[in-house]
């Protein structure tokens, strides 16, 4: 048995999967299928400060080897997920973390102090990507497109946020390394990629597209050549670590994500297809490790 | 809430049914678990590469004699055409049971049961579900023609059975919320499963004469388990999970113009 433990910043992790956001709930809709004790850190569905009802339905398409989708950050509200939902999952024994999306300036920072009031929280994914959002003013997809409002957001929540700051980053960028250096240069004690991919699907019947928003965000193994290749350039580029998702299914793709210079992998779409698949993904980590001969999952993270 | 499990079931039978539905039968070398009347199960589409996405299929009847769970399955599209495909013996991996069922059956209850097409399934096993809780279903099942009356022999060994199709090759011609039961027989409630214009229909005829009614949705889903918020519902709460909230809902509940 390999050691599997990896930190990111000062956040230590006893393997190195977690869960993407929007992909597993807040765990308890897994707890039936997988020990969720046995899961590294388990990012929990995207939450703001203000509760949000989403975007029409439909919202999702299925593509081979994956889906497009356009929630749109419906949560309700880290007010409720505080006095709800935190009471459920504060002792379950793992790095819970919450997915934190906004709007405004103002709307990241006052959820980010909430969330920092919580003990068993040890860390904020900051989405800075998600395509989803439809408000103006440099709401969610224009804060990460942009090294300078994905620094200014990254600085302001770090002033009011003194536990793990993991910055989520979006692909659908010209240089995502530019981005990733900023928000490191700002204050990020990691950063995650890739968040979705901008996507499309058209009904050729009704002659409409398949999603309500037109487009939407695509996940799944199609997009994970795409995802790996940035994960590779950042992790070259960056002095934090880096967490590596899009598109793993199986071990082998973790281990890719690893070798490119993860530090750590998310589980995303994966988990609608195999409800177990987090765990399966651990055990084959460790399986490879003991099989290559290694003492500790962090002698492979980077060889490529 | 009941458990929720990953199985590997065994193909025991796929039955064409018509050119449209298949009937397939699932069993296990253990004794299936605990699935209540209007829960669904995600099935794994295997060997076709456009399909990426497990399909939510409703429970049709179970077994418990043979240990078989039945899946009636309409062939849509690509991921139902492949599995039109299986043969006995083949292994199908399947996460069941999900969401809530129709209403916990209360003794003494004259129960209408509408379906239209494929959403005639889950009324199979509700009826046998009724009339061993000591209550008394009615059928009504809607359809185009006779030759889509799918199980009219399996609906009949649980209650009375009525018929209608639009061209009127079998029941009585027309839409079921024509139907001639209707008006005279009494019901203490409805459920019903099919088309939406259908179930809207029902739902419109529930309110107009004081029935309670609860209906059953199949929005385009992902997950099954309410993680991934593609299969919301606009009701009285907000957007609910039709995978996790439902998919049966009180009528009340739904936002549609009744």
């Amino acid at each position: 048995m390999a050691d599997l433990s990896v930190k990111l910043g000062g956040l230590e992790l006893k393997n190195p999967v977690m869960t993407a956001s929007g992909t597993f709930g807040y765990g308890l809709e897994f707890a039936d299928f997988v020990n969720l004790e046995e899961i590294g850190g388990i990012i929990m569905k995207g939450t703001t400060i203000e509760h949000r009802e989403g975007n029409p339905y439909p919202r999702m398409a299925e593509i081979p080897m994956g889906m497009i989708n356009a929630v749109g950050m419906q949560n309700k509200g880290v007010h409720y997920f505080a006095e709800n939902i935190y009471p459920k999952v504060k002792d379950i024994d793992t790095n819970m973390i919450v997915n934190l999306g906004g709007t405004t300036l103002e709307s990241y920072v006052e959820c980010a102090k909430v969330v920092n009031g919580l003990d068993k929280i040890p860390a904020i994914e900051l989405n800075i990507s998600c395509p989803n959002q439809r408000s103006t003013g440099g709401g969610g997809m224009a804060w990460g497109v942009d090294p300078v409002s994905a620094a200014e957001v990254v600085e302001a929540v770090r002033k009011v946020y003194d536990k793990t700051l993991i910055v989520k980053l979006t692909p659908n960028v010209t240089d995502i390394v530019s981005i990733a250096k900023a928000v490191e240069s700002a204050g990020a004690d990691a950063v995650s990629l890739i968040n979705t991919v901008l996507g499309m699907a058209i009904d050729i019947e009704k002659q409409k597209p398949v999603i309500s928003t037109k487009t939407g965000g695509m996940s799944g193994p199609a997009v994970k050549p795409l995802a790996l290749r940035m994960v590779w350039q950042v992790a070259h580029a960056v002095n934090i670590p880096v967490v590596g998702l899009g598109g793993i299914m199986k071990a082998e793709d973790a281990i890719e994500f690893l070798l490119a210079g993860a530090t750590a992998v998310e589980i995303g779409t994966a988990n609608f297809v195999d409800p177990a698949v987090t765990v399966k993904v651990a055990k084959g980590i460790n399986e490879y490790l003991d099989r290559k001969g290694y003492k500790s999952v962090n002698e492979i993270i980077g060889l490529v | 809430m009941v458990k929720k499990h990953i199985l590997d079931l065994k193909v025991s039978a796929n039955i064409k049914m018509n050119d449209k539905f298949i009937l397939l039968k699932l069993t296990s070398g253990e004794k299936l678990p605990e699935m209540l009347p209007g829960q669904f199960v995600e099935v794994r589409v295997d060997g076709n590469n456009d399909v990426f996405l497990r399909r939510p299929i409703s429970i049709n009847f179970v077994d418990e004699e043979t240990n078989e769970l039945w899946l009636l399955i309409q062939l849509v599209g690509k991921g139902t055409r492949t599995l039109a495909k299986l043969t006995e013996g083949d292994m199908v991996n399947v996460v069941l049971p999900l969401g809530n069922g129709f209403s916990p059956v209360v003794k003494g209850e004259q129960v209408l049961l509408i379906g239209g097409g494929a959403g005639t399934a889950p009324l199979l096993l509700y009826g046998k579900k009724l009339v061993e809780g000591g209550a008394v279903p009615t059928f009504l099942l809607g359809a185009r023609s006779a030759a889509d009356v799918l199980e009219l022999d399996e609906f009949k060994k649980y209650g009375d059975v009525y018929v209608t199709t639009e061209d009127g090759s079998l029941g009585e011609k027309g839409f079921v919320t024509n139907h001639s039961v209707l008006t005279s027989q009494k019901f203490t409630r409805i459920s019903t499963c099919g088309p939406k214009p259908m179930m809207v229909s029902v739902a419109k005829y529930a309110k107009a004469n004081g029935v309670k009614c609860e209906a059953s949705l199949e929005n385009m889903m992902a997950c099954g388990l309410g993680a991934c918020l593609c299969c919301v519902e606009n009701t009285t709460e907000g957007h609910l999970c039709v995978c996790k909230d439902g998919p049966v809902f009180n009528i009340e509940k739904l936002l549609w113009q009744i």
